[in-house]
């Protein structure tokens, strides 16, 4: 048992209505009681879907569990059949469903239904959200790809957008454009858009474009081992990974067509020298793994940040993304409890979160700024707008998306020259963004510094560390000085510098000694 | 005040029937009973589901520390009783040692946790005599296959009244979480009309709660509390029938009938909220000129229906095709099915598809109906109603009328701003 408070990832049958819900011509039978339902409003709200998802629920009850609830299953299908006429049937349970064992793969192999139907097994006690993505979509390509001839010309698939993806819409869109510049004809889109006899044709293609590994890493190996496609490993997220992304392509297609680049702004954005604040940043990163380990880089090498700290919820990612953290000098946070992620967050004392949904409230808390760039989503990331992250216009997107919570360059020299001033102090905020300012009250006294965190003081034998050092109160109230979005850096590097200097006690002089000595 | 229909609906033929039901489950009141009550946890012991559907009912995350989690079981708790139990004391134990502050803890049973028949009331027990008397534990189920939406509320005051204190007094029991602006006003018309002492169920804070036994007089402000309303029979308190206080004439009616039980006659109640009525009334008026002939289809979601349907047709002039409700509890609401004029179809229970084809055949004006439901039949031209909104918004007496009428009017007048540009205009313009 394992309390949790909110959640990254949904159960794995939410994955698998994600697959189901992208996919034109298939329904999905989900035995689950009322309730479970409320899945619907994640599409229809949340990406603003205008129709249901294709699943149909059994909708078993406490006073059925005695009776027959295969029964009611078997109806369900035969229903959902009848009314919707789809090309093929996923069949699966929920958590409850799971626990009463009805085995609908089982039932509905014996209906004689006329279209294939497909039997999922997603346990749900063990395994979640990506994981029934990657699943529901592998099932569907073993029962319906078949053994084809290759195009004549070159033609690739691509695997991996679904419903409820972070920007999945988009990046097809883009990355479909990128490989027809090269030439390349998009054979299948799935689960996105691709009907079950789409899916049959997979085989046509002579390799596949994996975009999201989350939801298709699977698929994508089976359709190497039987169908012998070979898939792109590069995820092309920011300007590098996408020109490393075409000469994946280029070598699996043999294209030679130039790409034009004109619309690529972002390399030369980043170089202007208005965005020479932007150096050196401290950013944490916190997402699905592939999200993190492709936006650690573009925040690096394209961006010019420091990554001070990194992981990802999705255990399945977790080894790639360690040896990627460590490559960065770090160790990667694994978890899904958002609170632990607060904690790393909170003694990282970043100057910004790269994050989720949930890491924007967690910076909203902590006062520190944050883009988005990962699932889960929020209806805040289906902008009516042509908004992907992949391709050029994706990196295009990166630059405004990140620097847009930063309180720009000039301004923040400003606010250091200025920090006093009652209404442009640094509590206020970016002052592009359209909150009420907090006008400071001038009469106020000015608050005693408080004891340093964790007050009490150490024994004196203990050996100083960061945790055990004691900020002096002139020291203290020199720290607030500082604008807010540095001073935890200050903070953390005083101590640091303090503990290795043997200190105990931090005056004026140690901060501004462990500046300099910090200074680049 | 408006008379009697010749005939209502009380002994209309209902149409009952069964299928997919698109409706949350009981789970779902947690997100406005944990901030009704300020002391409160909800401990829910159940599925990565569960977890998942609060987090997504409550539409905008509440961040804020929330006073409710989810125990997830994982396929070891499955395997062993012994250690699921053992696991959810662990649990209790480090989330009151993180929480001091709280002071009654609801286990709350889920689906997978009734299917495998983990005894919560037992544990509830259990982990009263271990955190008690500072801590009081008690258990209810908000799982799917017991309970349907607003049943959760229902179950969570139900499971508080078998605990409530004894009393000889004769009080008014106002029964029913409200929003703390709504309560305030009740309690205020109450003390002007002169009806008291007035004890309110469930109280903000577990020390405020009320004492009752026989000469205990209840009045539902809700309509789904049925069980609540059985349980405290069986403590000897005596119900108020009443229409529910939604509308100038429901709020009246419902004051009426309290004011009577304590021996205060209708003039006394007049006297008292002509004012706040009239107001109300205008209000009503104004969302009114929007509604007025407009025909309205009713989807089974928060019990809230009839009440809701007999303010509309009543207050509003709008016209019901079909009233569905998950259960009709005829006791409670009988005394508003004799409000509405015969002519709707009454309706309980579900089957989507079936009632889909329904709307589309009839084509309402506005249909109101859960989230799910509500973008994919605005894509067909027909305007919708969230239903989950009425829970969420205070609408209860007088001076939430005329935004209980909003409610309903802001769809069509945002479509009638639309209109000229709405993506299925040819459908919207038949």
């Amino acid at each position: 048992m394992k309390l949790a408070v909110w959640t990254y990832e949904g159960p794995p049958h939410v994955g698998a209505m994600r697959v189901a819900t992208g996919m034109r011509d298939l329904h999905m039978v989900l035995h689950a009681p009322q309730g479970d339902t409320y899945a619907d409003l994640l599409f229809t709200m949340i990406e603003r879907r205008d129709h249901r998802p294709p699943v149909s629920y059994t909708t078993f009850q406490a006073r059925d569990l005695g009776a027959d609830t295969a029964g009611l299953f078997m109806q369900s299908a035969r229903d959902a059949h009848e009314r919707f006429k789809p090309e093929a049937l996923l069949v699966t349970a929920s958590c409850t469903a799971e626990l009463i064992q009805d085995d609908p793969g089982g039932l509905a192999e014996t209906m004689g239904l006329p279209v294939p139907v497909i039997p999922l097994e997603l346990p749900s006690y063990q395994r979640k959200e990506n994981f029934g993505c990657d699943e529901a979509f592998l099932q569907l390509c073993r029962a319906l790809a078949r053994p084809m001839e290759r195009t004549a010309r070159v033609t690739c698939n691509i695997l991996g957008p679904t419903a409820l993806g972070f920007r999945h819409r988009d990046d097809l869109q883009e990355i479909t454009g990128l490989l027809s510049e090269m030439g390349i004809e998009v054979n299948v889109a799935a689960p996105m858009g691709a009907s079950p006899s789409d899916i049959a044709r997979m085989g046509q293609a002579h390799f596949n474009v994996l975009l999201y590994p989350e939801t298709s890493e699977s698929a994508a190996r089976w359709l190497e081992r039987d169908h012998g496609q070979p898939f792109t490993k590069t995820i092309p997220i920011g300007a590098i990974a996408t020109r490393a992304f075409i000469e994946e392509v280029r070598a699996l297609s043999g294209s030679t067509l130039p790409v034009d680049e004109s619309r690529l702004r972002m390399p030369w954005w980043a170089a202007s020298v208005d965005s020479t604040y932007l150096t050196g940043k401290r950013v944490f990163l916190f997402g699905d793994g592939t999200h993190v380990m492709a936006a650690a880089k573009v925040a690096r090498d394209e961006m010019g940040f420091e990554v001070c700290g990194m992981g990802c919820y999705n255990r399945e990612q977790a080894r790639p993304l360690r040896a990627l953290a460590k490559e960065f000098g770090l160790t990667a946070l694994i978890t899904d409890d958002y609170l632990e992620v607060e904690r790393a967050i909170e003694e990282a004392a970043p100057e910004m979160i790269l994050g989720t949904q949930m890491e924007r409230h967690i910076g909203k808390r902590l006062g520190i700024p944050c883009a988005v760039i990962s699932a889960p989503v929020h209806v805040q990331d289906f902008p009516a707008r042509f908004s992907p992250q992949m391709g050029f216009e994706g990196a295009n997107v990166l630059f405004d998306t990140w620097v847009h919570p930063l309180v720009m360059g000039l301004e923040e020299h400003l606010l250091a020259m200025f920090r006093e001033d009652f209404e442009f102090h640094d509590e206020a905020g970016p002052s592009h963004h359209g909150h009420k300012a907090q006008i400071r009250d001038l009469g106020a006294p000015v608050a005693p510094a408080a004891a340093a965190e964790g007050g009490s003081a150490p024994p004196p034998a203990a050996p100083p560390s960061a945790d055990n050092v004691i900020w002096l109160t002139c020291a203290e109230r020199e720290l607030k000085k500082i604008p807010f979005f540095v001073r935890g850096k200050a903070r953390r590097n005083t101590e640091k510098f303090a503990s290795e200097k043997g200190l105990h006690e931090i005056s004026v002089d140690t901060l501004y000694e462990a500046k300099a000595h910090y200074a680049r | 005040m408006t008379s009697l229909p010749q005939t209502g609906c009380r002994t209309t033929p209902v149409l009952r029937e069964r299928g997919q039901r698109e409706v949350f489950c009981g789970l779902t009141g947690i997100i406005w009973l944990h901030r009704k009550m300020q002391d409160a946890f909800f401990l829910v012991v159940g599925s990565r589901t569960c977890a998942h559907l609060l987090q997504s009912a409550a539409g905008v995350m509440i961040f804020a520390e929330p006073r409710f989690g989810t125990a997830i079981l994982e396929e070891k708790d499955l395997a062993g009783m012994a250690d699921a139990n053992a696991e959810l004391d662990r649990e209790v134990a480090r989330l009151l040692e993180r929480r001091p502050d709280i002071r009654q803890l609801f286990l709350v049973g889920s689906c997978p946790s009734e299917v495998i028949k983990l005894d919560l009331s037992r544990a509830a027990e259990r982990l009263s005599a271990i955190h008690g008397p500072a801590v009081r534990v008690l258990n209810f189920s908000g799982s799917g296959i017991e309970t349907t939406f607003t049943e959760g509320e229902d179950a969570c005051l139900a499971s508080m009244v078998p605990a409530l204190p004894k009393t000889q007094e004769k009080e008014l029991l106002m029964v029913g979480a409200l929003p703390d602006v709504v309560e305030d006003q009740a309690l205020d018309l109450l003390a002007q009309i002169g009806v008291g002492p007035v004890r309110c169920l469930p109280a903000k804070r577990a020390e405020l709660d009320p004492a009752i036994g026989p000469n205990t007089r209840y009045a539902l402000t809700q309509p789904f509390l049925g069980d609540t309303h059985a349980a405290l029979q069986r403590r000897g308190a005596q119900i108020i029938n009443a229409p529910f206080p939604f509308g100038a004439e429901g709020t009246t009616l419902w004051l009426k009938a309290v004011a009577a039980e304590f021996g205060i006659g209708p003039e006394k109640v007049d006297e008292v909220v002509a004012a706040p009525r009239a107001r109300a009334e205008k209000a009503i008026a104004a969302a009114a000129s929007t509604l007025k002939g407009k025909r309205i289809f009713f989807m089974p979601d928060s019990q809230l229906e009839i009440p809701l349907a007999r303010f509309l047709t009543r207050e509003c002039g709008m016209e019901a095709i079909e009233i569905s409700t998950p259960y009709l509890h005829t006791d409670i609401h009988g005394p508003e099915l004799d409000l509405i004029a015969q002519g709707p179809v009454i309706s309980e229970g579900q089957d989507v598809d079936l009632q889909l084809d329904r709307v589309r055949a009839s084509r309402p004006d506005l249909t109101v109906c859960g989230l799910g439901l509500a973008n994919p039949l605005e894509a067909e031209g027909l305007a919708t109603k969230w239903a989950i909104e009425l829970v969420f918004t205070p609408v209860h007496f007088f001076e939430q009328a005329g935004d209980l009428a909003g409610l309903f009017a802001r769809p069509l007048r945002r479509r009638a701003i639309l209109a000229a540009q709405h993506p299925n205009r040819m459908e919207a313009a038949e």
